[in-house]
């Protein structure tokens, strides 16, 4: 019971993680509608930055953190316009090809920076706490709540305020939206930003957790494409649903069937989605 | 159409003769080396040439199914079975697991099965690398046999290169065969409006499921032949390094053609032999070329050369002026490009 | 018997139903005009129609065979092909292979046959370009055949996208819009081939916004408003029904 609930706890921590990079890839692929798949190495960036802040210039982890988000934020935008924006009108595959230009490039990058084994971040919260009869780690519980947190703004975002009501615009009808005056290149900036600044937070807050190193952000991203697809292509809910349920599918089958193939299981979840209903569990019908 | 016609067979006349004389010329025992990949390399680039370039479907699994093939080969040939056996088995166990994986995601479109792919890769490589009892884990498999034919094994460089040469021209006739008929046109309706594919009656699930059977079953053919010449494998064989390799040797050379893989195969590692001083930074030019690649060239090499021709082409044909001729004598190719 | 029934064909999309219970033959040999306001549901129904759109309720028969909710392609092989509203081609494709795209339907030849080059590979090919000059030449594009789509004028794209459902030989076609987009005076020659097609024994069903193209062509007329029929009837009693006068030629037919 101890070590059922102990996997529970993972696999929450985990989802919460998970959660918070697909959010941000299902907003882009919303806006675009092509997944960017230089996302999980985006994500990656984010926490080197943090780490540099942090190491470089000894600035504490929440400092570290808030300008990983910014420098992200700047980041996002930037590969948006020079990835994605001149290829916005031609076939998804052409996207799909630079977006492999640019994490070969985000890769090798920071490989050549920062060497390409791994690092670690100190955990600024170290403690313990008991309760139910599990050991949690006090930054485990924080990433879980900071996320949780993320996902109730981002929602208030969205559905609350101009810019966030205008993505959610755009997303479901680029051409009416244009029509209303918004200005689409604007608009797929803003969410490149908030895409992937949410991706540096959620890897700032993972980092002292696990080590990062160059190739974090590879498997990160595709597990964020099956969350994505899971949950449906542009769906909130799917991101946030499909980013849980895949945490805890890994850390019930790692804890229990097989650590080494704790990955096979979220991408054969995928593949068995995929076959039962093609267009995800929170998919739409697409005429 | 006749003179087209000869002209192609002279043009591919030329380049078979500069491929089988060029071990004669070719003394650098690391570049003949560099060579032979190649010429696996431009199988398995023609193979997800097939998928990709003509029917539009960007299976990221590439390096998975010649892995299946690399593997399978090397498993079976230690086991005793011989080469010949072996190569067509292991190729057929490839397009059957092709199969398998299409059903699920070739049913849907675009980014879906992209991603899907993506992560049936890295299954692969990860029941490779953990399956030790089989796959001998992440040391991988050593002292695969070479072919022989009798007594004849195929250890020289030179019998290697023609080995290899041959099963890039089987790949090469079938490609041919396949892109310039019917069916060619089938897989590029695909690629091109799958919604209207449908409306018309094409069978566009059916479709891309032969069209990814076909070329997984190259990819393992390409990986069994690999193995066996290398003579030992590893879960790198299998990795996405591969897939993304072949992707650029496909866009740089040109994506849905015959010549492009082949000249991408050949002229990518070239290239990135004589920028070897730049070490690391090789990949990040590597990425940026890829990405002013696809954004201002995205037909590549050949594409650039083809919209030549056809300036020159339709410069000549206004001059003659005799479009209803063009139409009759050329009716008989259906073939676009 | 007629050649299509639709019966209480319904479709619900979140919140919206675009077509509500809808009913209607076409007979043999007919064209039969939609009309309607804008997402009055007419480019639904052909979807529900051709399987692109699973139907919420109802069914579709064709020559009394229920042909409800198979896929697009098995109801194209049935005999009914389709154009779109937004004039879709294989636009890296030429004209000549567009057609023959059309045709494949009718072929059989496969993989292996195709790597053998067996004979009966040769009869498709044979086959196949004959079919596709007789199309040339029906849509006045013989001239044309070697030209890559993004070449050619609006309105022959829009020629051509008929041509490519025409290929197959189909029984009924529906022409989704067949001269939007097109000034007045270029949808003329899109006219003739609608009559050339009825001409050539093909049933033609036709959703049309130009309303004295609509009273030129058509033998009867189907009227749809937020998804319900509105009314049915020849062009004369359409044009005097004052339900359809009321709910669209009061807004449309003026403007
Ligand atoms: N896939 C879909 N999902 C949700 N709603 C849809 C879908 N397709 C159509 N609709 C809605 O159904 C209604 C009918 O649309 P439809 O395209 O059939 O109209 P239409 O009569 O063809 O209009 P138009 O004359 O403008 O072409 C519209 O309100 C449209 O927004
Ligand atoms: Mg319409």
């Amino acid at each position: 019971m101890d070590l059922f609930l102990q996997q529970i706890f993972n696999g929450v921590m985990l989802g919460s993680t998970y959660a918070i990079v697909a959010l941000g890839l299902t907003l882009v692929f919303g806006i675009l509608h092509i997944p960017n798949f230089a996302h999980g190495h985006l994500y990656m960036l984010g926490a080197y930055v943090s780490f540099f802040a942090m190491t470089r210039y000894g600035l504490g982890f929440w400092p570290a953190l808030f300008i990983s988000v910014f420098v992200l934020a700047l980041a996002g935008v930037v590969v948006e316009f020079l990835v994605y924006r001149p290829l916005r009108d031609q076939p998804h595959i052409n996207s799909f090809i630079s977006a492999i230009g640019a994490l070969i490039i985000l890769e090798t990058g920071v490989v050549v920076i920062w060497g390409p084994q791994a690092h670690r971040i100190p955990n600024p919260y170290p403690g313990t706490i008991e309760l139910l009869g599990m050991t949690m780690t006090q930054q485990r519980l924080l990433l879980i709540i900071v996320a949780i947190i993320m996902i109730v703004l981002l929602q208030i975002f969205i559905k609350k305020t101009t810019p966030g009501t205008a993505i959610e615009a755009v997303a479901q009808n680029r051409e009416g939206a244009m029509l209303m005056g918004i200005n689409v290149n604007r608009i797929s900036s803003l969410t490149f930003a908030i895409s992937t600044g949410t991706a540096a937070a959620a890897a700032t807050m993972v980092a002292p957790i696990f080590m990062i190193s160059p190739a974090m952000g590879a498997l990160l991203g595709m597990k964020a494409f099956i969350i994505v697809i899971l949950g449906g292509l542009g769906s909130i809910p799917g991101a946030i649903v499909g980013g849980y349920i895949l945490g805890l599918i890994e850390a019930l089958g790692g804890g229990y069937i097989s650590a080494d193939y704790k990955d096979v299981f979220a991408f054969g979840a995928l593949l068995l989605i995929l076959a039962i209903k093609p267009t995800g569990l929170f998919g739409r019908e697409v005429a | 159409m006749a003179v087209k016609f000869l002209r192609e067979k002279w043009f591919y006349l030329v380049l078979l003769l500069a491929a089988v004389t060029l071990p004669l010329v070719v003394t650098d025992r690391y570049i003949f080396q560099l060579a032979i990949m190649s010429l696996i390399f431009s199988i398995a680039t023609l193979s997800l040439n097939l998928i990709l370039g003509y029917t539009g479907q960007a299976s990221l699994a590439h390096a998975g199914f010649f892995g299946i093939g690399a593997y399978g080969v090397g498993l079976m040939t230690k086991a005793g079975l011989s080469f010949w056996l072996a190569l067509p088995l292991a190729s057929f166990i490839s397009a059957l697991v092709g199969f398998l994986i299409g059903l699920p995601t070739l049913r849907t479109r675009g980014s879906y099965f992209a991603i899907a792919t993506l992560c049936f890769g890295v299954i692969i490589s990860i029941v490779i690398g953990n399956w030790v009892e089989l796959t001998g884990g992440h040391t991988g498999l050593l002292g695969i046999p070479r072919p022989k034919i009798g007594s004849f094994e195929f250890s020289s460089q030179i019998s290697q290169y023609y080995l290899v040469l041959a099963f890039l021209l089987l790949t090469l006739f079938v490609m041919h065969r396949l892109v310039h008929s019917l069916q060619g046109l089938s897989f590029m309706s695909v690629r091109n409006n799958e919604p209207l594919a449908e409306a018309v009656g094409i069978n566009t699930f059916a479709t891309k499921i032969i069209s990814f059977m076909v070329a997984n079953f190259f990819a393992g053919m390409a990986g069994g032949i690999y193995a066996s010449l290398i003579g030992s494998i590893s879960p790198s064989t299998a990795s996405f390094n591969h897939t993304f390799n072949w992707l650029v040797y496909l866009l740089l050379g040109g994506a849905a053609t015959l010549a492009g893989p082949i000249l991408g195969a050949f002229a990518f590692p070239l290239l990135m032999e004589y920028l070897q001083f730049l070490e690391d930074y090789r990949l990040i030019i590597f990425g940026v070329l890829l990405i002013i690649v696809i954004i201002y060239f995205p037909r590549g090499l050949m594409g650039g050369i083809e919209s030549l021709q056809h300036r020159i082409k339709t410069r000549y044909r206004l001059r003659k002026g005799d479009g209803k001729n063009v139409v009759t004598a050329s009716g008989k190719s259906h073939q676009a490009v | 018997m007629s050649l299509l029934q639709v019966e209480n064909l319904t479709k619900r999309f979140e919140g919206l139903v675009a077509v509500n219970d809808v009913t209607f033959n076409v007979d043999r040999g007919e064209i039969l005009a939609i009309i309607g306001p804008n997402g009055a549901g007419k480019s639904s129904l052909f979807n529900l129609v051709s399987g692109i759109l699973r139907p919420t309720s109802g069914r579709v028969f064709l020559e009394g065979q229920d042909i409800t909710g198979l896929k697009p392609h098995r109801i194209a092989q049935m005999g009914i092909t389709r154009t779109f509203q937004t004039t879709t081609l294989f636009n890296q494709l030429r004209v000549a292979d567009n057609l023959a795209i059309g045709y494949r339907m009718r072929t059989a030849s496969g993989f292996w046959s195709t790597i053998f080059h067996t004979r009966r590979w040769k009869e498709d090919r044979e086959k196949t370009m004959a079919r596709v000059l007789e199309v040339l030449d029906f849509i006045g594009m013989t001239d044309k055949a070697f030209d890559f789509v993004s070449t050619l004028s609006q309105e022959e794209q829009k020629r051509l996208a008929i041509g490519v459902a025409l290929a197959g030989e189909p029984k009924a076609i529906l022409l989704d819009e067949p001269t939007g987009g097109l000034i007045q005076e270029d949808t003329d020659g899109i006219t003739q081939l609608i009559k050339k097609i009825k001409a050539a024994g093909i049933t033609v069903c036709l959703i049309e916004h130009k309303m004295n193209m609509v009273m030129d062509l058509a033998d009867r007329i189907v009227v749809l408003n937020y998804g319900n029929k509105l009314a049915e009837g020849t062009p004369g009693e359409i044009s005097t029904n004052p339900a359809v006068i009321e709910a669209y030629l009061g807004r449309e037919y003026v403007a």
